[in-house]
């Protein structure tokens, strides 16, 4: 290992912190999706260094996983995007509230 | 130096993500998590894993973004007003991560930092990768595929024009 473990496990955590106050904060669809992106990055940085530690592989098989598991979900999300843009003509999120008691 | 690359890579991810979570405009923060996602394969790379390194930059930074931006510029979600400010301010931050991240590049090439730290680094050949992937995940991979295949479908489905609507 290059680095201690505990180093990358904390730049993970700010990256997927950073990701989590993306998705929290922000009200464009686009912006909510990047923020997915990051956290998802900072889970796949986790598997990478855990991969590192243990010197297994299986770490960084499941980050093949994760990165096909994002491009599903992306693939659908942007799908979604698209209807709600054409449907509502609007992507804020504040602005579906169909549903709301 | 391995080391040092490290976190000189990281404090690059964690500042482009930063610029990248706090852009009004959609396209610059794409822009910017591009950068990101660079630093973060470079980062993989020293960590011993250059196959994903590699999947990282062509699926994320490649597929996915372009994606991104492809969906932005078909909607016309970025704000089209003048920008204030000087220019320097708009185009400084990402020319500066770019250039960090060249360098660094260079650096691994030229340099061969494994070499140094005296330790058997750990390092994952796409032989051992491969070997692993579809000998004991072989089963993993067809349910994957079969995700995949469902999520092709399905964003056909929600993303079809429907007839006689419009």
């Amino acid at each position: 290992m290059i680095v201690p473990m505990g180093h990358i496990l904390a730049f993970s955590a700010a990256l997927f912190l950073m990701g989590l106050a993306c998705v929290l904060a922000r009200r464009n669809l686009i912006m909510i999706l990047i923020g997915v992106e990051i956290m998802l990055n900072a889970v796949g940085l986790t598997l990478v260094g855990a991969s590192a530690l243990w010197q297994a592989i299986d770490g960084q098989i499941f980050v093949i996983f994760l990165m096909a598991m994002t491009s599903a979900e992306v693939a659908i999300s942007l799908a979604m995007v698209v209807y709600l843009s054409r449907r509502r003509g609007t992507i804020t999120a504040n602005d579906f509230d169909g549903m709301k008691g | 130096m391995a080391t040092v690359i490290f976190y000189i890579l990281g404090f690059t991810a964690l500042a482009a993500t930063a610029l990248c979570i706090t852009r009004r405009n959609p396209v610059h923060a794409v822009i910017y998590l591009v950068n990101a996602f660079f630093a973060l394969a470079l980062i993989f790379f020293l960590l011993g894993a250059p196959l994903v390194a590699a999947w990282e930059i062509i699926i994320y930074a490649g597929a996915i973004m372009v994606l991104f931006l492809f969906i932005i510029m078909m909607l016309e979600l970025a704000p089209t007003e003048e920008l204030r400010g000087p220019g320097w301010l708009r185009w400084g931050p990402v020319v500066l991560l770019s250039a960090v991240l060249l360098g660094c590049t260079l650096l691994l090439i030229v340099a061969q930092p494994m070499a140094g730290t005296g330790e058997a680094a750990y390092y994952a050949t796409p032989r051992d990768f491969g070997y692993a992937l579809f000998d004991r995940y072989a089963l993993a991979v067809q349910i994957v595929s079969f995700q995949l295949l469902f999520a092709a479908v399905g964003a056909y489905y929600v993303g079809r024009v429907e007839r006689g609507r419009r």
